[in-house]
């Protein structure tokens, strides 16, 4: 496929790859925020093309994996209403909650049904007017156009029988979070280059200013990676912090400035507990003020209960880098993808789960902070 | 591949993914025509592929060989 294909060229992966072993000459770590780039780092094995000082850290960059357990649970128990029709994306099935998950509610009776899109929970609502449909939303910046899409034209054709229960997270406050912490360990960020597609990049130039950290806005194919990284290195080695921009072809400074005009509108920015982390302040998105009708939450009166996470997973090590996926004793042994214990498990864009399915127990070890 | 709907938020395209023909919706991309590469998240367009900035990176790389070529040919 055309802007696909010559994207993961080996010849030229290689090229990239020799041009950064040339320039790396110190030990540096570098933290995608993206499951898309952390599944595509460990697929093609792009780490070991990388020389030994370069670290990659896998961090919260999978929206399926920081849900927390709390929503989950929300989700199932909406799902378990018989006048309720539950929809959702196909990677939110198999994330389990405390006791059970989707499909398991689906298997038991629940009408539980995946969407591509969440246009077409709307169109499910409109055929299903005797029914509850709830769309369960959880996503990045990349996800809140649709999301916010859903709403919108659900409000404009009065649907009174649809509603979401909405996980929305947003990138660069969990980045904050992870550099203000006292132990961080990474030296640079590769930025989501699709979320970045949606938002631009202007949020990052604080970031920048504050923490002296480069961000590099880079895509997804093995030579995106690549690139990015080797922009990061270079600006690493000499010296410099900014915000740079690989991915050119699909990202513009400014965004996409209708999608960020609907989020505005539909959405306010909110604290969100990620799981694996805890709450981050001003980290996500919930339904504003003017479409609280189409809150699921609100609706079905749902109440909260606290879930503590299972103490063998050391998922919040790794997302910020402490520690590597193999090196967790549960690993491959009580948590797989079939029975994940936390987060960086529980979908194929989290780092313990591509680790899991590359088979790649070996990974190098991360370079020591300066 | 084909554009259908007049109202910039009901827009919805065609969209050829190498053989796989998808509905997305073309309401953030209103300067889309047919013929363009869109990147496609959920259903959505949402963003133009430039086809010029994408073959810089092709230039780019064509560069490095060549002084690394040239670096070997000098030592």
């Amino acid at each position: 496929m055309k802007f696909l294909d010559e994207y993961r060229d080996a010849e030229f992966a290689q090229k990239f790859a020799r041009e950064i072993h040339r320039v790396t000459t110190r030990p540096w770590n570098i933290m995608e925020v993206c499951g898309g780039q952390t599944h595509a780092i460990v697929k093609f094995g792009i780490d070991e093309l990388l020389p030994k000082q370069i670290g990659l850290i896998h961090g919260p960059g999978c929206p399926v994996c920081v849900t927390p357990l709390e929503v989950i649970d929300k989700a199932l128990e909406i799902a378990a209403r018989p006048d309720v029709i539950l929809t959702s994306f196909g990677d939110m099935l198999r994330v389990p909650g405390s006791t059970t998950d989707l499909l398991s509610v689906k298997a038991g009776g629940g009408d539980v049904r995946i969407v591509y899109s969440p246009l077409d929970a709307v169109k499910i609502a409109e055929q299903n007017p005797a029914k509850e449909v709830v769309f369960f939303g959880v996503g990045f910046e990349t996800t809140a156009p649709a999301t916010a899409m859903a709403v919108y034209q659900a409000a404009q054709k009065g649907l009174k029988n649809f509603s979401m229960l909405i996980s929305h997270v947003l990138v660069p406050p969990a980045i904050e979070a992870l550099m203000s912490s006292p132990d961080c360990k990474v030296h640079a960020f590769l930025a989501a280059g699709h979320v970045c597609t949606v938002m631009g990049y202007e949020e990052y130039f604080p970031l920048v200013r504050k923490y002296r950290v480069p961000i590099v806005v880079t895509g997804f194919e093995p030579l995106d990676i690549l690139h990015g990284i080797l922009l990061t290195v270079q600006q690493l080695e000499s010296g410099r912090a900014e915000v740079e921009n690989q991915y050119v072809r699909s990202v513009r400074r400014e965004g996409n400035q209708p999608a960020q005009d609907l989020i505005k509108k539909v959405f306010e920015v909110v604290p969100r507990k990620w799981r694996g982390i805890g709450e981050i302040p001003q980290s996500g998105l919930g339904l504003a003020a003017e479409y609280a009708a189409f809150d699921a939450d609100k609706k079905f009166g749902l109440t909260e209960h606290r879930v503590d996470e299972p103490t063998d997973c050391i998922a919040g090590l790794i997302l910020q880098g402490h520690k590597k996926p193999h090196e967790c004793p549960a690993f491959g042994t009580i948590c797989t993808p079939e029975h994940p214990l936390g987060a960086t498990m529980v979908s194929s864009e989290g780092a313990c789960a591509a680790y899991y399915r590359y088979r790649r127990h070996d990974a190098p070890e991360l370079a020591e902070a300066k | 591949m084909s554009i259908s709907g007049d109202d910039s938020l009901t827009r919805m395209g065609r969209i050829d993914f190498s053989g796989v023909i998808k509905q997305a919706s073309l309401a953030y991309v209103p300067e889309v025509v047919v013929g363009d590469y869109v990147i496609v998240h959920v259903g959505f367009a949402l963003s133009k592929v430039d086809e010029a900035e994408a073959q810089k990176v092709f230039s780019y790389l064509k560069q490095i060989g060549e002084l690394g070529e040239l670096e070997e040919k000098s030592s």
